[in-house]
Formats: C-alpha cells, sequence, structure tokens
C-alpha cells in the first residue's frame, strides 16, 4: 500500500515536469541563468568601457607610475619632490594615510576607554558629561566636524609671531603646531641597543612573572618594573655614551618657524575630528562591554576584598574586552574609512593624492581607482586578521 | 508582664542619608576620588556654559538683514536667517518653494503612519513609502507632468537634497539590502559567493570612494550617448553603499532565527518566496529594526560627503557662506547651526531605535 501512495502523485505528473520540480535541477538552472546574466553585464560594461576611452583618447596600462609627476605635495614622511613620479605619489600618499590612521586609532581609544568608563562612574556629574560629549559626537557627521576642527578653530590661531607657546619649546599656530626633534649624532646606537635590551628584558620579566604566579600565588609589579627599565635603561645608555642626542629647537626666523618637528594643520583637524568622533563609538562600545558582565562578578570580587581600581582591571576589564573588541574592529575600520576624507581639507593622504591630484593629471581613472579600493580593501583585511588574532587571545578559556 | 501591641513605626533613615544631601552624598561626593571628580566637573561647567551662553543667546544679534546688524560681542544669528532659505531649498526657484513644502509635509505625514505605533494599517503606510511616495516626490522636486515646470537637479541644495538623498537610499537599500543578505545565505554556490563577495566589498571602501568612483567611472561604464546626472551618479553610489550595510544587519537577524521556523515554513509546503515572506522576513524585520535604524542614521550623516563631488548639499551651503565675503568671521555660527540640523535628525533616530528596542525586548527571545 505505501508504496502505491508514494508513487501516486509522481505517476500523474509526466516525467519532464517531475524534471522541472527538482530542486536540484532548478538550482543548476537558476544559477546558469544568473551567471549568464552577470557575464552579460560584465562583458557590456567592458565594451563601452573600451569604446569610451577610445573615444577620449585614454591609453591603458600602468606605465603613467613611472612618469614625473611635477607637482609638490604638502606632508611627505619619505623623500619627495616634483621630480619623482607618480608612484612615488601613491607611496606618499598611502604613508600620510597609514600614519594618520595609526595616531588615529590611539587617540581614540585611549579618549574612547576613558568617556566609556567614566560614562558608567557612580559619579552622577562625570557619567552625565559623558553621556552629553557621546550623544554631541556621534549624532554630527564626522566630515563637518573634520571642517570645524580646521575651518572654526585651527585657522583663528594667532599668526606665527604671537605663537601660542609651552615652555618656549612647543609653538602652536596658524601655520601648524611646532615641537623639538631629536638628532642622532654619533654613538647614538648604543641608546637604541639599551632600548632593545630593554624590551627583551620585559619580555622575559612578564613570563617568569607570570610563572612564579601561576607556581606560588606571588604577584610582582611588572608593570612598574617594566617602565622603569624602559626609561631608565636608554637614559643610562645616554649618559654613558656621552649624551649624543640633542634637540633641535623650532626658532623664529623671519615669518614662519624654522627647525623641529612641524605638525601641518591639515593632520591636526584630521586627528581631531577622526578622533572625538570615533572616540564616541568605542566609548559606547565600552560601556556596552562593561553594561554586560554579570553584576555578581563585581560582588564576588569585592567580596574576595579586592579594591575598587582593582576589580576593574583584574576581573571586569578582561572580561568585557571579549564584549567590546568585535565592534571595535569595526570601528578602527571606519576610522581608517573615514580619514579618505582628509580631501575636503587638503591633507595630503591616499585619496586626495593619487585619486585626487594624480588622477586629474593622468586621466587614468580605471587604474588609479582600482588601486586605491585595493589598497583599502587590504588594510580592512589587515585589521581584522589582526582584531581576529587578539580576539582569540582574550577570548574565553574553558575547561 | 508588658506586652506591646501596636507596631512601632519605623524611623526615618538618618538625614545625610536621604533627601537631597542623601542624593548628593551617594552620587557625588561618595569617596574622596569621587568628590575630586565632581570638583573638577563642576569647575568645567563653570568654565565653559557662562561663555557659551553670553556668546550664543545674550550678546548674540537676532534680526536685521546683513553684516552690518551685528554690531554685539556675540553671535550672528543673522547670518542663518538671511540665509535660511539657502539652508533649507539651496537654489530652487522661489516661485515653486510651494512644491518642497509639500514634499516635506508629505514626508512628515507618511514617516508618521510608518513609525508611530498607533497609526492604523501601518503596512500599508511602509508600502506607500517604498513606492508611492518616491513617485509623488519625484513629480514635485522634478516637474515635467501636470504642468509643473522642470527644476533642475543642480538648482536642488539644502536640506532639501540631503533628506532627498537620505530618503532615496534608504528605499532603495532596504529590498536590495535584503535580497542581498538572502543571497548570501542561500544554497546555491555562484549566488552566495557573488553576493558575500559584493558585501564585502562595498562594506570595505570609503564612501569617498564610491563617490568617486560614481562619478568618474560610472560615466564610462555606460555607451557615451547616455549623459547620466551628477545626483543620479551620487544617489546610485550611496544606495548601494548602503545596500551592504543592511544586508549585514538583516544576516545577522537571519542568523538569529531558530532553525525550527525555517524548517516548519518548509513543513507547510510553502515554497521559498512564500516562507520568506509569510514566515522569517516579519521576525526578521522586527528584530533588525534597530540596527536598520542605526544604518539609516550612518546613511543621514554620509550625505554630508556629497559635498566633496560638487553637490550642494546642507554641509556644501553652509561651506559656501562661510567663504562669502560679505558675512566674514561667521564659521561658528555656521558650524553650530548645521550641526545643530544634523544633530536634531540623527538623534531623533536614534532614540526612536532605542525605545523600539525597550518595547520590542519583552523577554521574547529565544
Amino acid at each position: 500500500m505505501s508504496e502505491n501512495i508514494a508513487s501516486a502523485p509522481a505517476a500523474g505528473r509526466s516525467s519532464s515536469t517531475r524534471f522541472l520540480y527538482d530542486p536540484k535541477v532548478r538550482s543548476i538552472v537558476f544559477q546558469l541563468l544568473f551567471i549568464g546574466l552577470l557575464f552579460f553585464l560584465v562583458s557590456t560594461i567592458v565594451t563601452n568601457t573600451t569604446n569610451n576611452l577610445e573615444q577620449r583618447g585614454i591609453t591603458t596600462g600602468f606605465d603613467f607610475l613611472s612618469q614625473e609627476a611635477g607637482f609638490g605635495i604638502l606632508q611627505s614622511l619619505v623623500e619627495y619632490d616634483e621630480t619623482h613620479t607618480f608612484g612615488k605619489t601613491f607611496i606618499v600618499g598611502l604613508l600620510n594615510t597609514i600614519l594618520v590612521s595609526v595616531l588615529g586609532i590611539v587617540l581614540s581609544t585611549v579618549v574612547g576607554f576613558l568617556v566609556g568608563v567614566g560614562r558608567l562612574s557612580r559619579n552622577w556629574l562625570i557619567s552625565r558629561l559623558c553621556g552629553v560629549y557621546i550623544e554631541i559626537f556621534r549624532n554630527i557627521p564626522v566630515l563637518l566636524q573634520i571642517l570645524f576642527w580646521y575651518i572654526a578653530v585651527l585657522r583663528v590661531l594667532p599668526s606665527p609671531r604671537q605663537s601660542l607657546s609651552l615652555g618656549e619649546s612647543v609653538f602652536l599656530n596658524l601655520r601648524g603646531l611646532y615641537f623639538p626633534a631629536p638628532i642622532f649624532e654619533e654613538g647614538s646606537g648604543v641608546i637604541f641597543a639599551a632600548l632593545g635590551v630593554a624590551v627583551a628584558l620585559i619580555i622575559g620579566l612578564s613570563y617568569w612573572a607570570k610563572r612564579r604566579q601561576v607556581m606560588t600565588g606571588q604577584t610582582f609589579p611588572v608593570f612598574n618594573a617594566s617602565l622603569a627599565l624602559i626609561v631608565l635603561l636608554p637614559a643610562v645608555a645616554w649618559f654613558v655614551a656621552g649624551q649624543p642626542v640633542s634637540l633641535e629647537m623650532p626658532e623664529l626666523k623671519g615669518f614662519n618657524f624654522r627647525g623641529g618637528i612641524t605638525v601641518i594643520p591639515e593632520l591636526i583637524a584630521l586627528l581631531l575630528g577622526l578622533s572625538f568622533y570615533t572616540a564616541a563609538y568605542i566609548a559606547e562600545n565600552v560601556r556596552a562591554g562593561i553594561d554586560a558582565i554579570n553584576k555578581g562578578q563585581q560582588e564576588a570580587s569585592g567580596a574576595l576584598g579586592l579594591s575598587e581600581s582593582k576589580t576593574m582591571r583584574l576581573v571586569i576589564i578582561p572580561q568585557a574586552m571579549r564584549v567590546v573588541i568585535p565592534p571595535l574592529s569595526t570601528n578602527y575600520m571606519n576610522l581608517i574609512k573615514n580619514s579618505s576624507l582628509a580631501t575636503a581639507i587638503g591633507y595630503p593622504e591616499l585619496v586626495n593624492v593619487f585619486m585626487g591630484t594624480t588622477l586629474n593629471q593622468t586621466g587614468q581613472a580605471i587604474e588609479i581607482i582600482a588601486m586605491t579600493m585595493a589598497v583599502y580593501l587590504t588594510m580592512n583585511i589587515i585589521v581584522s586578521l589582526f582584531m581576529n588574532w587578539f580576539n582569540n587571545r582574550m577570548a574565553l578559556v574553558e575547561r | 508582664m508588658i506586652v506591646n501591641d501596636k507596631t512601632i513605626p519605623s524611623r526615618p533613615a538618618p538625614a545625610a542619608n536621604r533627601g537631597v544631601i542623601g542624593w548628593l552624598r551617594e552620587n557625588l561626593f561618595a569617596t574622596p576620588g569621587n568628590s575630586v571628580l565632581t570638583l573638577i566637573g563642576i569647575a568645567f561647567l563653570l568654565w565653559a556654559i557662562p561663555p557659551i551662553l553670553q556668546w550664543a543667546v545674550l550678546e548674540a544679534d537676532l534680526f536685521g538683514s546683513d553684516k552690518n546688524a551685528c554690531t554685539s560681542e556675540g553671535a550672528c544669528w543673522v547670518f542663518v536667517s538671511a540665509r535660511f532659505q539657502q539652508f533649507i531649498y539651496g537654489f530652487y526657484p522661489d516661485a515653486e518653494l510651494w512644491r518642497v513644502n509639500i514634499f516635506f509635509a508629505e514626508m512628515t505625514a507618511v514617516l508618521v503612519w510608518v513609525l508611530w505605533d498607533k497609526m492604523p494599517k501601518r503596512m500599508w503606510g511602509g508600502i506607500w513609502f517604498l513606492t508611492g511616495f518616491p513617485a509623488t516626490s519625484f513629480m514635485l522636486l522634478y516637474g515635467g507632468a501636470f504642468g509643473l515646470e522642470v527644476v533642475d537637479t543642480h538648482k536642488w541644495g539644502g536640506l532639501m537634497l540631503t533628506l532627498v538623498i537620505s530618503l532615496v537610499g534608504m528605499v532603495i537599500a532596504l529590498p536590495v539590502g535584503i535580497l542581498l543578505a538572502l543571497g548570501r545565505r542561500s544554497q546555491m554556490p555562484a549566488i552566495s559567493s557573488f553576493c558575500t563577495v559584493f558585501i564585502e566589498v562595498w562594506r570595505g571602501l570609503p564612501l569617498i570612494t564610491i563617490l568617486f568612483m560614481a562619478s568618474v567611472m560610472l560615466p564610462l561604464f555606460v555607451p557615451g550617448d547616455i549623459e547620466l546626472d551628477k545626483l543620479i551618479r551620487a544617489m546610485i553610489g550611496i544606495s548601494l553603499f548602503e545596500a551592504a550595510l543592511i544586508a549585514e544587519v538583516i544576516r545577522g537577524g537571519l542568523q538569529a532565527m531558530p532553525k525550527g521556523q525555517y524548517e516548519a515554513a518548509d513543513a507547510m509546503g510553502l515554497s521559498y518566496w512564500k516562507g520568506m515572506r509569510l514566515v522569517i522576513m516579519p521576525q526578521v524585520l522586527k528584530i533588525s529594526i534597530p540596527g536598520i535604524v542605526n544604518t539609516f542614521v550612518q546613511l543621514f550623516k554620509d550625505t554630508s560627503l556629497v559635498l566633496i563631488i560638487g553637490l550642494f548639499d546642507l554641509l556644501a551651503v553652509m561651506q559656501a557662506g562661510i567663504a562669502d565675503v560679505n558675512w566674514p568671521n561667521i564659521a561658528i555660527e555656521a558650524f553650530v547651526f548645521t550641526g545643530f540640523v544634523f544633530w536634531l535628525f540623527c538623534f531623533g533616530m536614534s532614540r526612536y531605535s532605542l525605545s523600539l528596542e525597550r518595547k520590542l525586548d519583552t523577554g521574547h527571545k529565544n
């Protein structure tokens, strides 16, 4: 009987309809149709593009990278002037993007953690102030914030002659921020060697301290000892080697400062805008992460007699980090992507230099846009790989 | 034997632990460290608030028509009122402003209909928002039909342009995002790999490179004789970018659905699309609403980037105002006003999302 029931519907339909209703067949047909459509779309775009490029007389290829650029760039971490190639402008822009991204990530993390912890403070006033900070900075477009710092704050600073100064060595004016630059003379290799030794010692020390704590339960003030090592060893080396490092002070000569390190106002504005905007998001993540920790954890560590700061440092933060890190990596990626808004104020990063000036000069739209996109996608992948690694390290190790 | 048969009334808490003093002790001066923080906070407020108040309100100039009306030390709000029309409508012709006003009114009405949970037939409101509303808005703003004069898109600007780009982004991004999310979770390898690559690439790029691409490369992609409007190009770029973001939000919702729901839909004999439409999507959309609204907040802020490719949105109006030589030194006023307008919209949306989150979180999880 059961055989009859099972085969009854099949017998009622012709074999071709059965074939049509087979999910496997349908899936293959759909996918073939989809691939065909996609292929048609892509080939249309390619034909149109080649036609258009031919009409406008643009040759494709990466030859332009070795041609002379012929334009100057405001700030460069490597040697660059007008005679260098278009390929070099790519490197300069890329390095400037990385510079502002790294500085921004550090600054936004510090501000974000402070505000996030402050938001949960038992102090009503501090908590409210942090809340106001978050709601203001998060709900205003970051481009507007960058423009605000650049136009409304940095443009109204005094001229070089009336610079704001800090101890006659750090100066802030309309043209930027100036501070002393270290000059490494002969024999300063010893200091770097001492720094290397200090780092190696710190790594060894933290391994030893961790092992000792596991074996005996005794703790060792690793942080303070490390701080002492990393400051004292190079300092001693500096004296021993006969003080080979001196400071070059910025000095007012004519209409501007010479010497020292100059931070251009575009970088300051971009950094402040990006960092304060991203910090508001990071603060919210930190708050959510700490909120997610069971209240019993806090009470338990209180019952063990740990002080409030130790509770935070040893019990709450390590657990909260597990919740905080995944959204944190999204925040960092957004910061890197938003650094491209520098175009609006003229900070010479990748999009501004390469996708802006270089593209205008060469007209090689497809190659340049593809290269720029590849850079951002690669940076995204690097950040997410690093954060995944960090997340795995912080993840709960269960028995 | 003495027996007290009356309950002794409980004594009030010590004066130091209740009322204003108790609250202060608990919340502001609990520990010495806390007291120091409080004092620093109060000092900061005393340092910051009086000058701001003095600048923005007490010494501000409110009335007049040009720079000469600003005589005092404080803010020159005359600038904002003098430029108000440009801030809201851009260069839209004076005689046609009523069309933009009707658009604003329709937008408000539709949004109230969709977002306020006491309104009847909100489902139809949603359908109108996605179909009829864009169509009527296009008719109104662009014209060319029913005897309405054509207003070219390069005359659009200000808050109106910001809202138009955001709304177009929302209307396109939501359905495309849903399709992409479904595609990413599809069993068919060709479709799921295409959707995954599409989402990850668009999400990984800065919006500004996408806008550049839309304005530089899109004209290369179409046959030479087709001229794409600058606004349309920007809208295509922004909408696809936001669609990729929405797709990830929806995917989160799809993953949060218990497997039994999918199996139940199959067991009822529903086809894939029917199962999605009747069983899965209503639940997924409900739990994804906060994430979707947050993406819309992001979208609203991101529209300000069109300034870089030369569209005249709210932020661009502000920049043009600052650059105007007839109005020197009004940068801060311009920033405060523009920032406040953006803030108002974004803060409103995020508060709405928060209240929804609270309402939906009724212990029905799992």
